[in-house]
């Protein structure tokens, strides 16, 4: 067991009950599975890439939720300008 | 004034949706109340022997509707509370043998003849679920301080919402307060924030449920058990008291110890 695992083992266990919920439920109520939001996140990174050039590695889709309302929050870095201008070239 | 239909759910298995029915039953009953309980939990029932009525069942909620009795021939009537009446399941039968419909027409037949309605729902989300909760003016859900029976308490929320029901009012069931306080239980507060949902009741853990079950009596009537007072409280809260939530610590610390000491019968 490493520090970090007996420094996880050590707090308390409700809260670690607590923040688990809270991630699983964001997905039962959009009915959107973190494998599904995985396959989601490919494909938005197809479609857009014909149309911009984007960091593909850093791409960051999330399900977030706020009272009522769910959020689907997607981050999408372009690729460095310079490269973009360079490939252009 | 026609009576109020409450179906008593959760989801998960387990949680104690039949002790909460059996016992804001007889509380209600206990306080002057005229309350019938239908067991909805068909091929699986249990109510009876909760209620410790098992050897009194000749008729059955399947009788009524497919026309073999009158309602009223299926209702049991209480060993000690002459205004609390069951309805049991059928045990040979499945969830299919009633719909939805059925058991509105049912409840509706039964509105002017008492004040309460408590309909016992099976576990799950299928046909027995949506028979359960269809003729409810009220939905409480019954969780447990666990992960996967608070998963299940959010299902059952946005299902109930999704029929357009008011709004479902949350138990939380066999509550350790020795865990609560040193971080190893869901506290009150960390359910409510993750389902934002209205309280009606948090019933400590208590041995004497166990007690009553094995004897087919309620809880509720025990004047010394902790969890017998909030279900009697959550009966109050029903009827539309206003009755505040004690701390848990109130009610296993010293100072709780202590007052059951000094008063023998139990603060009531």
């Amino acid at each position: 067991m490493s520090f970090f695992d007996r420094l996880r083992a050590d707090r308390p266990s409700a809260r670690t009950a607590k923040e688990r919920l809270q991630l699983v439920l964001i997905h039962d109520r959009a009915d959107l599975p973190p494998a599904r939001l995985e396959a989601l996140k490919d494909e938005l990174i197809t479609l857009l890439s014909r149309y911009v050039e984007i960091d593909t590695r850093a791409v960051k889709v999330s399900l977030t939720s706020e009272r009522d309302q769910q959020r689907l929050v997607a981050d999408v870095p372009l690729a460095p300008a310079r490269a973009r201008r360079r490939e252009a070239l | 004034m026609p009576a109020t239909t409450i179906t008593i759910t959760s989801g998960k298995g387990g949680v104690g949706k039949t002790t909460a029915t059996a016992n804001i039953a007889a509380a209600l009953a206990s306080a002057g109340q005229r309350v019938v309980c239908i067991d909805a939990d068909i091929g699986l029932r249990n109510l009876d022997v909760v209620m410790g009525l098992e050897n009194r069942i000749v008729y059955d909620l399947v009788d009524v509707v497919e026309g073999r009795c009158r309602l009223k021939q299926a209702m049991i009537k209480d060993k000690r509370l002459p205004e609390l009446h069951l309805i049991p399941a059928a045990q040979t039968r499945d969830k299919t043998a009633v719909s939805p419909q059925d058991m509105i027409r049912l409840v509706e037949e039964l509105r002017q003849e008492c004040d309460y309605i408590l309909v016992d729902s099976p576990a799950g989300i299928e046909r027995g679920f949506r028979n359960a909760v269809a003729p409810a003016d009220l939905v409480i859900i019954v969780t447990n301080p666990e992960v996967s029976a608070v998963r299940d308490a959010d299902r059952i929320i946005g299902l109930v919402e999704a029929e357009e029901k008011a709004p479902p009012k949350l138990v939380i069931n066999r509550v350790k307060a020795d865990m609560v306080k040193r971080g190893d239980m869901l506290a009150t507060q960390d359910i409510l924030e993750v389902l934002a949902i209205e309280l009606i009741g948090v019933v400590p853990e208590d041995e004497a449920v166990i007690v009553a079950s094995n004897r087919g009596l309620p809880t509720a009537l025990d004047q010394r058990s902790r969890a017998g007072r909030e279900f009697r409280n959550i009966a109050r809260r029903i009827r539309g008291e206003n009755v505040p939530f004690e701390p848990l610590e109130g009610r296993d610390g010293f100072l709780g110890r202590l007052s059951r000491l000094v008063r023998p019968g139990g603060p009531s």
